[in-house]
């Protein structure tokens, strides 16, 4: 039997794995992975709350966590290659037109 | 017919739109059509009307239509009820004849007058607008609607003193009077307060009808009421001490000076107080002021008459005098005394007017009875009316001004109020300065030698007959207007007295005479100071004679004796000096502090300062905003570590 501990400490290491991947990274479909990283950290903190608990409800989140991220991996997909047509680059330091 | 009374201040509203929304692109005839047959038609629609109420019995005689509800607000009894609604009663088909009749002839008058005149369409557009702001002020039957017509003929006023708006002085003029109405209009809405406060309405019929069980006989609240009703009067009529703008209402055109500054809208002051007996009557001491302001300001105005030497600030002066009679009957309690002669004024004045414009015509736009003279042969038809006019005024006995003043000056001196034969002297004094002036004005105008130049002497003509037969119809009004009002020791009905009666009796009038002692009645008393007044004006006609016509050094050197006096009166007793030094230099000073100080250096610079700091302050806080995708997601990261720490470790253990 794994503790529930052993679930978030691995939660902790993907969420802490997404974040410098998020704030290192230049490559916007990377970051878009790390960010990708982070939500199924918190969907793995999810499953062990349920599971140490004994409730559906965790399972249930996680099913419409993973539903929206699908969606919206979809849209930012979308949404990156249409950048990359315009400015033929996904670096994202590149893209700091809004300042001042 | 009753039900057409709306149209009665509507054919000249529509005439307005017409004339007023088409300026410059309506054909001269056509403006003429429209300017003039919207107002005959209100005419014609009036003398109907009037003929309607006459065959009324006279307790009955009362025509109310309401078009519609204007205002409501609040629950009864508190309720704020006003509609737009027109009353038709003997006293409003009085003035609706006047305002109407004078109006008509004057607008036919102005065709001629104002022929050669770019502003043609602009001209007879206001003049409409005026003749429906005075009808709606004369027909409305509440205060409030009353105040919209006030409001709407200062307007015109304005803006006809103004008409020749190149000229600095007319446009300065317009704004005198606008402003120095304001401050009677102020007067006018606080006294309309009073009475909706205390009385709960605002129509006029029931304000006479409850005005005895709300007020007390001579209370302070209905005497202030009165009070400040009668500083609107003083205002728009142009009395002590705020007649100071009608002299210079004299830049306007002339028929402008006949209809507006002195036939109509210089006299809803007394229409008002008229309207408004029911109240006054009820206050003592408010018609005390009135009759001792009436009268200073009917000598005040004759004397400041005397000396001027424009031919229609003559006539202006002579206005404000013959406003102050109107003012000083009302405030005796005859306010029939003070209608009759509103009326009788508006005909002869207006012809005394019309008559100076049509001499001003001819003579090339001069205005200064010093370089006129002999104009007699010149503009026959011209002089004849305006002398029959002149003999009105004076009241030389069996012409209407006759019967009018003589009038006021019996019910003046038989009121039985305080110091009533100081109030007769006073009119008497000024029956024969006003005798003089006149006499004077036309000696120097239509007599003696041909002072004007030659260019100007080669272009004198009468005036075309558009000019001449309103003068004419006004001339006859003038002569015969008098027999409808003669007094009763002639044996006859006075018709007008009897037409009026309805309006000026009901219960406040009935509480006024249990309170008030009469005074005695003679019929050879009035005989006698008839007598007197003729003898006065007769003896100030020679005088006027011997100076300016006999004997014309005679004036030279008596003016030379008396040079103060003639220089205080040439210069109206330095009023507009006065209030110069008092009222106006004071408020520019005042105003300066506001601008320079207040509100330059305290608003501004407070206002401004803050700005200046929001703007230093956001300018050194928007270089953070870097664009930098991941800058924003460490700095949004780190927060939210230091907000789970505090979290964490805050709460928890501190």
């Amino acid at each position: 039997m794994v503790p529930t501990s052993a679930y978030l400490i691995l939660a902790i290491i993907l969420f802490g794995i997404g974040t410098v991947g998020v704030l290192i990274t230049r490559n916007m479909i990377v970051l878009f992975m790390s960010i990708e990283i982070m939500l199924n950290a918190a969907n793995m903190v999810l499953i062990a709350f349920s599971k140490a608990l004994n409730l559906v409800d965790g399972h249930v989140i996680v099913f419409l966590v993973l539903t929206i991220a699908a969606a919206e991996a979809a849209v930012g997909l979308a949404m990156i290659v249409m950048v990359y047509r315009n400015r033929e680059t996904v670096n994202v330091d590149r893209f700091s037109l809004m300042k001042w | 017919m009753a039900e057409y009374l709306f149209l009665v201040p509507l054919f000249p509203l529509i005439g307005f739109l017409i004339n007023g929304l088409l300026i410059g692109r309506l054909p001269k005839p056509l403006i003429t059509l429209i300017g003039c047959g919207s107002v005959g038609l209100s005419l014609l629609l009036s003398c109907s009307l009037f003929f309607e109420l006459k065959a009324l019995a006279p307790e009955a005689r009362q025509i109310t239509q309401t078009l519609f509800t204007w205002i409501s607000v609040g629950q009864s009894p508190d309720q704020f009820h006003v509609s737009i609604g027109y009353l038709l009663d003997p006293l409003s088909a009085v003035m609706i004849l006047v305002v109407t009749g004078v109006g008509f002839l004057i607008h036919i008058y102005s065709i001629g007058y104002m022929a050669h005149d770019n502003g043609y369409g602009r001209y007879f557009a206001y003049m409409n607008l005026f003749t429906f702001a005075m009808l709606t002020l004369v027909l409305a039957d509440n205060f409030l609607f009353l105040f919209v017509g006030w409001e709407g003929v200062g307007l015109c006023s304005y803006l006809l003193i103004g008409f020749w708006y190149e000229k600095k002085s007319a446009s300065d003029a317009g704004k005198k009077a606008f402003i120095v109405n304001r401050i009677g209009d102020f007067g006018f809405l606080v006294g309309i307060f009073i009475i909706f406060w205390s009385v709960k309405s605002l129509d006029f019929m029931t304000v006479a009808a409850r005005a005895p069980e709300v007020f007390v006989f001579g209370g302070s609240l209905v005497t202030a009421a009165c009070l400040m009703l009668f500083l609107g009067a003083t205002g728009k009529s142009a009395q002590l001490p705020l007649y100071i703008w009608l002299p210079d209402a004299m830049e306007g055109p002339t028929p402008v000076s006949a209809l507006i500054h002195a036939a109509t809208m210089v006299t809803a002051g007394v229409y008002l107080l008229a309207r408004t007996n029911a109240l006054f009557i009820m206050a003592p001491d408010a018609l005390m002021v009135v009759a001792i302001i009436g009268a200073l300001t009917a000598l005040f105005a004759a004397t400041i008459g005397l000396a001027q030497n424009d031919i229609k600030r003559v006539l202006a002066y002579s206005t404000v005098s013959q406003l102050g009679y109107m003012f000083l009957a009302c405030g005796v309690a005859a306010f029939t005394a003070g209608i009759f002669h509103l009326m009788i004024h508006a005909f002869f004045k207006a012809l005394l007017f019309l008559g100076a414009g049509s001499v001003i015509h001819a003579m090339s736009n001069e205005q200064d009875m010093r370089n006129m003279g002999g104009l007699k042969k010149y503009l026959p038809i011209t002089f004849s009316t305006m002398f029959v006019a002149t003999l009105t005024i004076t009241g030389i006995p069996l012409f209407a001004g006759f019967f009018s003043k003589d009038e006021i000056l019996w019910k003046a001196f038989s009121s039985g109020t305080n110091g009533a034969w100081y109030f007769w002297l006073i009119g008497f004094v000024t029956a024969g300065l006003t005798a003089f002036y006149m006499f004077r004005l036309v000696y120097l105008t239509f007599y003696g030698k041909e002072r004007m130049d030659s260019k100007t002497k080669s272009h004198i003509h009468e005036s075309p007959r558009t000019m001449t037969v309103p003068l004419m119809a006004l001339a006859v009004l003038s002569a015969i207007g008098g027999f409808i009002g003669m007094p009763h020791i002639f044996g006859v009905t006075n018709y007008f007295e009897e037409w009026l009666s309805p309006v000026m009796s009901g219960p406040a009038h009935d509480m006024a005479e249990h309170a008030l002692a009469s005074g005695g009645h003679s019929a050879t008393m009035e005989w006698l100071l008839m007598a007197a007044s003729v003898v006065l004006v007769l003896v100030s006609i020679w005088m006027a004679y011997y100076f300016y016509r006999k004997n014309t050094q005679a004036s030279t050197s008596l003016a030379e004796k008396f040079l103060g006096i003639k220089t205080t009166l040439e210069n109206k007793y330095y009023v507009d000096e006065f209030y110069g030094a008092v009222v106006i230099r004071p408020v520019i000073y005042f105003s300066l502090f506001l601008w320079k100080f207040v509100d330059v250096i305290l608003i501004d610079g407070t206002l401004n300062g803050l700005a200046k700091l929001w703007r230093d302050v956001s300018d050194a806080l928007r270089y953070s905003q870097s664009g930098q995708l991941r800058s924003y997601a460490t700095i949004f990261t780190v927060g939210v570590v230091l907000l789970i720490a505090w979290i964490v470790f805050g709460i928890n253990h501190g």
